[in-house]
């Protein structure tokens, strides 16, 4: 598996059907507000915009689980408190009153974002600077354990809320654009996701990507060659805690809301899950796995109220039946065509 | 002083309950490496069968047979057809096949059973207290459930250390390759072993029926606390499960118990139940962060 990461997703290796296929993904992406609103189906945007959310907050995450091999079981912890920051931040900001009698508050989309990736970033260092002493299923529960002292920490918060969570009237401000409207927030989104993609391909890509390749593989073998993992280890397990804390805020604006659910571990879970479902340790995979979470799960819904009844049995047969989940399974069916 | 007995107490029951889930849990991924995130939806099924078939025939024998079944039943075809499959792979693939199971599962027992939870009541014989010291009074039923999670510990440890199966399980636990090379039939033993895991995460939601409400969704709550005494007390480790159960079970109750009563007396009240009810939520988490830290393979690791 991690072999494959480093062969397929180095920067230099770049074939030309490869190139296509990204640049028809990305036109793809760039022309489906329109094709939906041709099509009079406008509701498909906001379902678009969620994906795009998913997918960063996902491909975050697969940097410490896929290319790093540090499976997290707690990364709704930073989905949640980069949610949180923006909901703190705005409620300051309507208030006019300072955060802990500090900070005053925001609604300016480039505070609030780089403040959530800096907050996740700290959660990260502290969660990751204690748990990575660990490793295996020890590491698995513990980032659970900090996940969920989080989770109850602001279930007990009455003052955000609680369990209820807060409302965000609107949403954050960004160069007097209107982001209320949905095909402008699609692109605020799109244009996120690009670049979270972009800087993590960059990553996989560099002498740190390949050292985290390495330590994945084999981390005796690493340290013997005079690397201390834990640096390397910790580093892309803080970056992965800030592309989470992103995807959370952005969250926090799509919904206009957050609450602990943000932080539970059913989402930890979902993140997971979009990450294995699209292909661990690939890049466009969790992308894939976000969408083909996020959209099967809208459908099912639609569609019958036992809609768990059907993703159950499919989510089954991916794992029993593709190696390498979604990602694996388009490049076997001559899609990819860089892989194996 | 009776309050604090009578929450050990409860502690105690809790304690029992999720050795009877860790024991299975912390076996199974002992022996053949799997995160069987599925765990909780066999103890949902116990629950379920037994109080289905209370309702149906009023006999709490037949209840009983019919929740220890029901699990051990699915849990040994849930190892046949999915999990046999997932031996050799990674662990995440596991988690993403138990988690689909859970969602298949819960889903079925709305189907059949409604989203209402049941409500089973205490068979009658149970039904009432006992005065165990003067002041003391403390329900039957629940000194029943402490007995019999002591007698299954009991049992395991007996089964465990003093018999053939044992010493093949403990083998297992720590040699696995070698103890295949040697010419045992693994996977008859490792369909035992799910087997014998399912049972007693019956037996638990049975027993739980009539304490806490029957609906879909219980196993999953249980489910994590279960995870926290198995990596607590040690990985494939059966003592470190009942110690680690135990210990999660009183610090639990004891803190749900009085956290809020000792806040209110530096807080107002509203504000220490609400902090007090999340600090002592946080409790078990915080006892695993520290347990792992300090003994990063449990408190009894297996494969030492």
């Amino acid at each position: 598996m991690s072999e494959d990461a480093i062969t397929h997703t180095g920067p230099n290796t770049p074939s030309a059907s490869r190139a296509l296929m990204l640049l028809a993904l990305a036109l793809c992406l760039v022309a489906l507000p329109f094709l939906v609103q041709a099509l009079g189906q406008p509701a498909l945007v906001p379902l678009a915009t969620r994906v795009l959310i998913y997918a960063i907050a996902a491909a975050s995450l697969n940097l410490a689980l896929g290319f790093g091999g540090m499976v997290s079981f707690g990364h709704a912890a930073f989905f949640g408190v980069g949610g949180y920051v923006v909901g703190i931040l705005y409620r300051n900001y309507v208030d006019d009153s300072l955060f802990l009698g500090l900070i005053p508050g925001t609604s300016q989309l480039l505070i609030t974002l780089p403040a959530a990736i800096l907050v996740g970033g700290l959660l990260a260092l502290l969660i990751g600077a204690l748990s990575l002493r660990t490793s295996g299923v020890q590491f698995i529960m513990i980032t659970l354990a900090f996940a969920q002292m989080l989770f109850f920490l602001f279930v007990s918060l009455k003052a955000y809320g609680g369990d209820d969570g807060m409302t965000i009237r609107r949403r954050n401000e960004l160069f007097g654009l209107n982001t209320r409207d949905d095909i402008t927030f699609y692109f605020i989104c799109l244009a996120i996701a690009a670049l979270v993609f972009l800087a993590l391909w960059r990553i996989v890509g560099s002498r740190f990507g390949m050292v985290l390749a390495g330590i994945h593989q084999n981390e005796r073998r690493m340290a013997a060659i005079g690397i201390a993992p834990y640096r390397y280890k910790l580093a892309a397990f803080v970056i992965s805690g800030m592309g989470t804390g992103l995807a959370g805020a952005l969250m926090a604006n799509y919904l206009r809301f957050v609450s602990p659910d943000m932080l539970h571990w059913t989402k930890s879970g979902e993140l997971m899950i979009m990450v294995i479902l699209g292909g661990v340790g690939t890049l466009l995979g969790p992308l894939f796995g976000a969408a083909a979470l996020v959209i099967l799960e809208t459908v099912l819904t639609s569609w019958t109220e036992h809609w768990q009844l059907i993703l159950g049995p499919i989510l089954l047969l991916v794992v029993l039946f593709t190696q390498g989940g979604l990602n694996g399974l388009f490049s076997r069916l001559g899609l990819g065509r860089s892989e194996r | 002083m009776t309050l604090v007995l009578e929450q050990l107490l409860n502690g105690l029951q809790f304690g029992v309950m999720l050795f009877l889930l860790a024991a299975g849990l912390t076996l199974i991924f002992g022996i053949m490496g799997v995160i069987n995130l599925a765990h909780g939806s066999l103890y949902m099924v116990g629950a379920y069968a037994a109080a289905f078939a209370a309702a149906q025939t009023g006999s709490v024998i037949i209840a009983i047979i019919a929740g220890l079944a029901a699990a051990a039943i699915v849990g040994m075809a849930m190892e046949l057809f999915v999990l046999r499959r997932l031996y050799a792979r990674d662990h995440l693939d596991q988690v993403l096949a138990t988690f689909a199971l859970i969602l298949i599962f819960n889903q079925s027992v709305t189907l059949l059973f409604g989203r209402q939870p049941l409500f089973v009541s205490v068979p009658p014989a149970l039904n009432g207290s006992i005065e165990l010291l003067p002041g003391l009074t403390y329900p039957i039923y629940r000194l029943i459930i402490i007995a019999v999670g002591l007698a299954v510990a009991l049992g395991l440890y007996l089964l465990i250390n003093r018999t053939r199966i044992g010493m093949l399980v403990r083998a297992g636990a720590t040699h696995r390759e070698m103890v295949r090379a040697l010419g045992v039939d693994i996977r008859l033993l490792y369909t035992a072993v799910f087997g014998l895991g399912a049972l007693l995460a019956g037996l638990a939601g049975l027993m739980a029926g009539p304490i806490l409400a029957v609906q879909v969704g219980m196993g999953e709550q249980i489910l994590i606390m279960t995870f926290v005494v198995v990596v607590i007390g040690g990985v494939g480790s059966i003592r470190g499960a009942f110690f680690g159960a135990l210990l999660v079970g009183l610090v639990d109750t004891v803190l749900r118990a009085f956290l809020p009563g000792l806040l209110r007396q530096v807080m107002t009240g509203s504000e220490a139940d609400a902090l007090g009810a999340g600090l002592a939520s946080m409790g078990i988490y915080m006892l695993m962060a520290v347990v792992l830290l300090v003994r990063p393979k449990g408190l009894f690791p297996a494969n030492v």
